[in-house]
């Protein structure tokens, strides 16, 4: 272990590429300097690639990891929970995806708007949800981020612009759409955010959807 | 007025009011509307606010042509072309529908960011391929997001029988969005009531499925000079009773009001008094005025081109039973369209919707005079 963390403070010519990432000093730098991370370079189809030199701080990394454990640990208990029969109905889980969300989150401002499928617990949390709001929601209480109205797919928060949790697969990817052309309507430079899964990608109104953005 | 200028002028003042408020559809701007509602919005307010969505793919493609060229050849033959068929297409062929799904879920998904849309469908039977957008997303969000978000939109188009469409162009889908919280559902009658119901209906913060009629489009009514003023708004959920009766209470939405009054004459000559409702909003409905009639004529009857099955009638006879079972002196009748697709030869689809004597016949019926 002291080994790898003297050989990451030498120069970066002979080490390996998972060295490369590894190289800068995390320990030796303090919480808010710009560190400068490489990461994995990017395919790109017929745009320019964003570069793969990303600026960060310690702050911010750390920030980051412990939103995405906090969703990592949110949807394993809604799991115990969901086989527990606490909670009833459909529970769609994102552990796996934390870094998707979490990664958008810090790329993008609360004015962007977001909308997902079903599968929006850590949406929730990412947009300025409680972990209480989101198990509240799941059990039917009225402590809920809807109440208890919506239960796991219907989540939304307005002034964090998320527009939730929506069931019907495909659906939400018409509705970002909409949600995008508002802010062009509305002459801001603000984006939208659709998320969607591979069962969505072949629907339709994907492609109807698309055409007319 | 014609139904046809009311609803124009009705969406020329809304859209001069609120700049949230824009018009999409089919047809809606370069060809004027497919029946000519929205002529003259393109012009006036800019292909911002009144958006034509895609037709065919081939136009589209002959359009991305011209721009990217951009000699004057092509823009002259694309013009040439465009006259042409213009000149060569009549109203039915235009009839196709490419992507209300997608449309329609653009149209919710900016009303659920602020804006305002009125979403235009060539006739409400395409908008049964967007339905889950209106229904799962536009009527119940307000629901599920315990009142977070709401949804101020209005999705507008004929309804019911046209003529000569045959069985997949001439249903009447009154039944099916009055049945779903969540919607308010409008069928306006005349000119009055289209120019006052669609300003109200823009004006409304909750999705509003408002029914039109293809026949009624080119009928003239008289106004007086209170609709004409700009902000002139009928409120949502209140019925209109158009004919003071004693011995009958017809109630009806739409084009069959003209028939019902019709009928009124007809019945008045034989002695009958009918009172004639127009329901103007199917959900909510004006379950109060009803009540109010019945008490006074003690017999019902309902009037609709749509299915019987489960339709607006039935829905009029459950009211009726639970507000006034005391007040009834007869079984409630229901006038309704034939139980059957709409047949194509004219005799045929004639006969598969109410006629005037129609409800004289179902009328006396329930006075016991027939």
């Amino acid at each position: 272990m002291a080994l790898l963390q003297q050989s990451c403070r030498s120069s970066s010519g002979i080490l390996p590429v998972l060295g490369r990432v590894l190289q800068r000093s995390f320990a030796a730098a303090a919480a808010d300097d710009k560190i400068t991370i490489e990461v994995m370079p990017y395919k790109a189809h017929r745009i320019e690639p964003p570069s793969n030199v990303v600026e960060t701080s310690i702050a911010e990394l750390t920030s980051m990891y412990e939103l995405m454990y906090t969703m990592r640990r949110m949807e394993i208990a809604a799991d115990m929970m969901y086989k527990a029969k606490l909670i009833r109905g459909f529970c769609h889980l994102y552990d796996g995806q934390e870094a998707v969300m979490t990664g958008i989150e810090y790329a993008i401002t609360r004015d962007d708007a977001v909308i997902t499928s079903y599968r929006d617990h850590c949406q929730h949390l990412s947009r300025g949800g409680t972990v209480k709001e989101v198990m509240a929601e799941l059990m039917g209480k009225v402590d809920g981020a809807s109440k208890g109205l919506g239960g796991s797919m219907h989540m939304y928060n307005k002034q964090a612009e998320f527009y939730g949790g929506n069931g019907i697969v495909g659906a939400q990817i018409p509705l970002g759409t909409g949600l995008a052309f508002a802010k062009k309507y509305q002459g801001k430079r603000n984006i939208g955010i659709t998320m969607y899964g591979d069962g969505a990608a072949n629907q339709g109104q994907k492609y109807e959807a698309l055409n007319m953005a | 007025m014609t139904v046809r200028d009311a609803i124009n002028s009705a969406l020329d003042e809304e859209l001069a009011r609120d700049p949230a408020v824009y018009i999409l559809g089919e047809e809606v701007g370069e060809y004027q509307g497919a029946y000519k509602i929205t002529r003259g919005l393109l012009q006036k307010y800019g292909a911002d606010r009144v958006r034509d969505t895609p037709i065919t793919e081939r136009e589209r493609q002959q359009r991305r042509q011209v721009q990217q060229q951009g000699r004057r050849q092509q823009w002259q033959q694309q013009r040439q072309q465009w006259h042409r068929r213009q000149r060569r297409q009549q109203w039915q062929r235009r009839q196709h529908q490419l992507e209300p799904h997608g449309f329609t879920g653009i149209a919710v998904g900016s009303a659920f960011a602020g804006l305002r849309p009125v979403c235009e469908f060539m006739t409400w039977n395409f908008a049964m391929q967007a339905i889950d957008q209106i229904i799962n997303s536009a009527a119940k969000t307000l629901f599920m997001s315990a009142g977070k978000i709401n949804c101020p939109i209005v999705f507008r188009g004929p309804n019911g029988a046209a003529a000569g469409v045959a069985a997949q162009h001439s249903q009447c889908f009154a039944a099916w969005y009055t049945h779903c919280p969540g919607l308010k559902v409008i069928s306006p009658y005349d000119a009055e009531d289209a120019r006052g119901l669609m300003k109200a209906a823009i004006r409304d913060d909750d999705p509003i499925i408002f029914l039109e009629n293809e026949i009624l489009y080119g009928q003239a009514f008289p106004v007086s000079p209170q609709v004409l003023d700009k902000d002139f708004v009928l409120p949502i959920g209140k019925a209109k009773v158009m004919r003071q009766g004693t011995h009958v209470t017809i109630t009806a939405h739409s084009k069959m009001v003209g028939f019902s009054l019709a009928a009124a004459e007809k019945l008045a000559a034989e002695g009958i008094e009918a009172e004639v409702i127009n329901l103007r909003s199917l959900r909510p409905l004006d379950r109060p005025a009803i009540a109010a009639s019945v008490k006074k004529t003690h017999h019902l009857v309902n009037v609709e081109e749509g299915w019987p099955t489960c339709g607006i009638g039935s829905e009029i006879c459950a009211v009726a039973m639970e507000d006034s079972f005391d007040q009834l002196d007869a079984p409630v009748g229901r006038v309704t369209g034939a139980d059957v697709p709409t047949a194509y030869a004219t005799e045929l689809e004639k006969a598969s919707f109410p006629s005037v004597d129609d409800i004289v016949k179902v009328v006396k019926q329930t006075l016991g005079k027939a």
